[in-house]
């Protein structure tokens, strides 16, 4: 099969300014032509859960709009004038040189405009994204390369019990915020100090203290995983590796139960949080169980189609905690060869002991092509893009969006993390069932 | 100047129109330096935020067109605004009560081996691909500024597949960095319409209309209002099929929702087709509307059924009408749009009864495709209200400090993520999205009432701006809002 994609689900490496947009108070600048940053933020942002401008992002972000002149004689002069009038006037506490297709193509030095700012004391850093080299998950690796490389320096102290929390990618997933600040109450709650990164009160003091932490929480199948091996490499610091977002009881439990014992945290004080917490969960499942079991409506198999650690975390809580089936699960952040065969081992490693067929592609037309040749016997349940509603249509089947782009929805703190986040996905996945006949 | 379709692709707006991204003056000033015979260069920044570019405006148009398939020969990224096309799509679904579909489009997904060895066989695949899954009647392939500083040659590799892909292939050249002024993916787009799809009339339709716009929320209106004269619209780009472009060169006339949206296109139908192309201001508000319409009827040798229907339409909303400007008068606004919409909205607020206090244009031409200045320059200019006006390809400091000095009661805005940061400044906003919001007579009354009703209650507006931070220094509220811009160079 080509390598073209159709109905794209990620975007190119300059999407990393996306990531330092999820850093409060922190300022992309970019180096590239006038139309990067619109269509990137349309697409990671206002596209997708319609997620806003956030303090410095969408339209006001500096930019040299580089045009024909920077192509022919190079854009040094006109990113150092960029950078110089970003400084007047935007307020901020980080800013975050990157640059597009146009400049790296070019070759523009940039790490040398850039290192007369630092030398200066101004708080910046840059990071080489043209979009050819790689989608924005590469980018959002390389943008942390920099951050640690130009940004991080060496702690004073150790500070026993913080753990820096490294999952979801912002933006791209719709749900960040309200994930990580579930993730980060899980991790209070067996008595850890979460540093979250990304989102309300965070911000530079966060970015920080990245060395400072005890270890580093990996709550993905491999994004990230460069960035906290390099972060071991400078500071020693080790890190924890969990690979599917904990969605619902079930996966939460074992979640809390895996970094507790990695993080030596006394088995008492986690059981007594997971038994508080499943006895709720419990008291809102049950509540459910009658119209799960009396519905005319249940769904038939379900698919999943999104990055590989929110399908698995989705899978794992649908197979899991409601009992459905799975049919086929499409993962689609590109992820590299050396992590699939890992990655397909997770997605049999539920507890209900189901596997379930795992098929790894960015490209929608693949995925509608592998959807239609398949049988179901009831409506199936489609949580996906809002690409995937019109395959879903098709089908008659149930379709949620939960990965980019979702168009159709509005996502400001919900989250399917934890337990919680289960429930919460339980309505909604019945709110659509529900709706489709009355 | 003549379009010329034999070139290979349209000349930039800088180049063709004289378009200007940086500027700082005045209505009558603008007018009277951009009179035939005249014109003043652009005002360059030295500080600017990210604005849009031209693939962006083609991709929006040839994405809608029914049975065709776009092919971006790009990275990934560059197809990030297919999301927002595909929202526009299923919005004109809606207005149709169609079925729901995606828009049809492919990146060739171009990595950093193709900038070295050329992307050519990913552009094969990407063709290939978009022929076997949408069957379509046409394909475009959009460039980018990676496939055209590579130097791919797009032309001559949809040549070698002449044989293979029995159906138009259509290069359009809208790499980002040849232009500030991202209307000029528009002319991309049309230039491959003109060159590859439009075919020469078989019959004359005296009824028929080409009207050149977007999504067409207003068509059934539209359809019942010309029908009321005997004429028939036909709604071109978005949602229209191949074959009716094919026939746009049989229609009578041509109209346009938008001055900047349909120059190319109008222009070349007309001096190639001998289409009429109707070349007033905009249907925006009632001026606008008489003027449009007004100019439908010369061109179409229906004066008189003309009047009539501008009479009946005029006379059913005066009452209401007057009842929304009596709430209004009085208020003061500041609006930015693109030039297709900045200035007859000036006219349109004023119709209302609102005073406005600063108009921004996203680009300006100096002069359209028919050679001359815009229809609304010279008749907002022969006013005697002048008005400050200024150019910026969507700068949000330079209107974040404009709003932050002048202290409107509105802000009127067209493009995405413009209006909700004067919302953060607690200044009440109203986003002009649909391209008929204030369309004619009903629409500006609708549009009236709107604005009354975002007066009405500013809860939203106000609390939100006593929480939120904009991202800028006290310094640069201190500073004019056109620091950046460069001196003019003297004529």
């Amino acid at each position: 099969m080509p390598d073209v994609v159709e109905q794209i689900r990620n975007v190119c490496a300059l999407g990393a300014l996306q990531s330092v947009t999820a850093i409060e108070r922190a300022i992309p600048i970019i180096h590239a032509g006038p139309g990067c940053g619109q269509k990137l933020w349309s697409a990671l942002s206002s596209g997708n859960g319609f997620q806003g401008s956030g303090y410095a992002g969408g339209h006001s972000v500096p930019c040299s709009n580089s045009t024909e002149n920077e192509i022919v004689f190079g854009g040094e002069d006109k990113l150092r004038e960029t950078i110089e009038n970003s400084l007047k006037v935007m307020d901020g506490d980080l800013f975050v040189v990157l640059t597009g297709c146009t400049a790296d193509i070019v070759g523009d030095d940039t790490a040398d405009v850039v290192r007369q700012f630092k030398n200066s004391g101004v708080p910046i850093v840059h990071v080489e994204t043209g979009g050819f080299k790689g989608n924005n998950y590469f980018g959002h690796e390389l943008l942390w390369e920099a951050i640690i490389d130009q940004l991080l320096e060496d702690p004073e102290e150790i500070q026993p019990g913080l753990v820096n929390v490294w999952s979801v990618l912002p933006y791209q997933d719709p749900f960040w915020a309200a994930t990580l600040e579930t993730i980060g109450k899980l991790l209070g709650q067996i008595g850890l100090i979460p540093n979250l990164i990304y989102g309300q009160g965070q911000g530079i003091r966060s970015v920080r203290r990245i060395p400072a932490a005890q270890f580093n929480l990996l709550l993905t199948p491999w994004l990230g995983l460069k960035t906290v091996k390099l972060l071991e490499e400078r500071f020693d610091t080790p890190y924890f590796q969990y690979s599917a977002l904990p969605v619902g009881a079930t996966e939460t439990s074992r979640f809390l139960r895996a970094v507790a014992a990695y993080a030596d945290i006394d088995t008492a004080t986690v059981e007594t949080v997971i038994e508080r917490e499943e006895a709720r969960y419990y008291y809102y499942m049950e509540r459910a169980a009658d119209l799960f079991f009396e519905t005319r409506f249940k769904p038939g198999h379900f698919i999943t189609i999104a990055d590989s650690g929110f399908a698995l975390g989705l899978s794992r809580f649908l197979v899991n905690d409601l009992g459905l089936i799975p049919e086929a699960q499409f993962v689609t952040d590109k992820v590299p060869d050396e992590h699939h065969e890992r990655i397909e081992a997770e997605f049999n490693d539920v507890v209900a002991g189901i596997p379930s067929p795992v098929i790894f592609t960015t490209d929608g037309g693949t995925i509608r092509d592998v959807i239609r040749d398949l049988k179901f016997r009831e409506r199936p349940l489609i949580l996906g893009s809002t690409w995937d509603k019109v395959i879903t249509g098709e089908l008659q089947g149930y379709p949620l969006s939960i990965s980019l782009p979702v168009s159709d929805r509005l996502v400001l703190n919900r989250t399917y993390a934890g337990y919680d986040g289960g429930l919460t996905l339980a309505e909604d996945i019945y709110t659509v069932i529900l709706n489709s006949f009355q | 100047m003549a379009i010329n379709t034999r070139i290979s692709e349209a000349p930039i707006r800088e180049r063709r129109l004289n378009a200007i991204t940086g500027y700082s003056g005045s209505v009558k000033d603008l007018a009277a330096r951009t009179a035939p015979g005249c014109s003043i260069t652009n005002r360059e920044r030295s500080f600017s935020q990210t604005s849009s570019c031209s693939s962006g405006c083609a991709q929006t148009l040839l994405s809608g067109i029914l049975d065709a398939a776009v092919v971006n020969h790009a990275p990934l990224g560059c197809l990030g605004d297919s999301l927002y096309q595909n929202i526009a799509h299923h919005y004109g679904q809606f207005h149709r009560n169609w079925a729901y579909s995606n828009v049809n489009m492919i990146s060739t997904n171009m990595g950093e081996s193709d900038t070295v060895f050329g992307g050519a066989e990913r552009l094969r695949d990407g063709i290939r691909e978009a022929y076997r899954r949408f069957s379509p009647k046409a394909i475009f392939v959009t460039t980018s500024c990676a496939s055209g500083i590579i130097g791919d040659d797009v032309q001559g590799i949809i040549d070698e597949l002449k044989d293979e892909i029995d159906i138009p292939v259509v290069p359009v050249h809208c790499e980002g960095f040849r232009t500030k002024v991202w209307a000029t993916g528009f002319d991309a787009a049309f230039h491959a319409i003109l060159t590859s799809i439009v075919k020469p009339p078989q019959k004359k339709r005296p009824e028929r209309i080409n009207i050149i716009n977007f999504r067409g929320s207003a068509r059934v209106y539209i359809t019942e209002l010309f029908g009321r004269i005997g004429l028939k619209p036909v709604f071109v780009v978005p949602f229209a099929t191949v074959a009716e472009l094919e026939r746009m060169s049989e229609a009578a006339a041509s109209l346009t929702i938008c001055g900047t949206l349909g120059s190319y296109l109008g222009t070349a139908l007309e001096e190639q087709y001998g289409v009429p192309y109707v070349k007033s201001s905009p249907p925006h508000g009632s001026a606008g509307m008489d003027s449009w319409l007004t100019g439908l009827g010369r061109a179409v040798g229906k004066e008189l059924e003309v009047e009539q229907l501008i009479s009946t339409e005029k006379k059913s909303v005066q009452d209401e009408l007057a009842e929304v400007r009596a709430k209004l008068i009085g208020t003061t606004a500041v609006l930015g749009m693109g030039p297709g919409f900045s200035l007859s909205y000036i006219r349109v607020l004023d119709e209302l009864g609102i005073k406005v206090l600063y108009g921004a244009s996203w680009h300006y031409d100096q002069q359209y495709d028919h050679g001359a200045q815009p229809a609304i320059t010279t008749e907002l200019a022969d006013r005697d209200l002048d008005i400050p006006f200024g150019v910026g390809e969507q700068q949000n400091y330079e209107i974040a400090n404009l709003l932050h000095g002048l202290k409107p009661d509105l802000y009127i805005s067209r493009h995405p993520g413009s209006s909700v940061w004067a919302a953060k400044q607690g200044i009440v906003t109203v986003p002009v999205m649909d391209e008929y919001t204030a369309f004619g007579y009903r629409g500006l009354v609708n549009f009236g009432w709107r604005i009354v009703d975002a007066l009405t209650n500013r809860r939203f507006v106000n609390s939100l701006s006593q929480r939120v931070r904009l991202p800028y220094q006290d310094w640069w509220f201190e500073q004019n809002p056109y620091h950046f811009l460069a001196e003019e160079e003297a004529a």
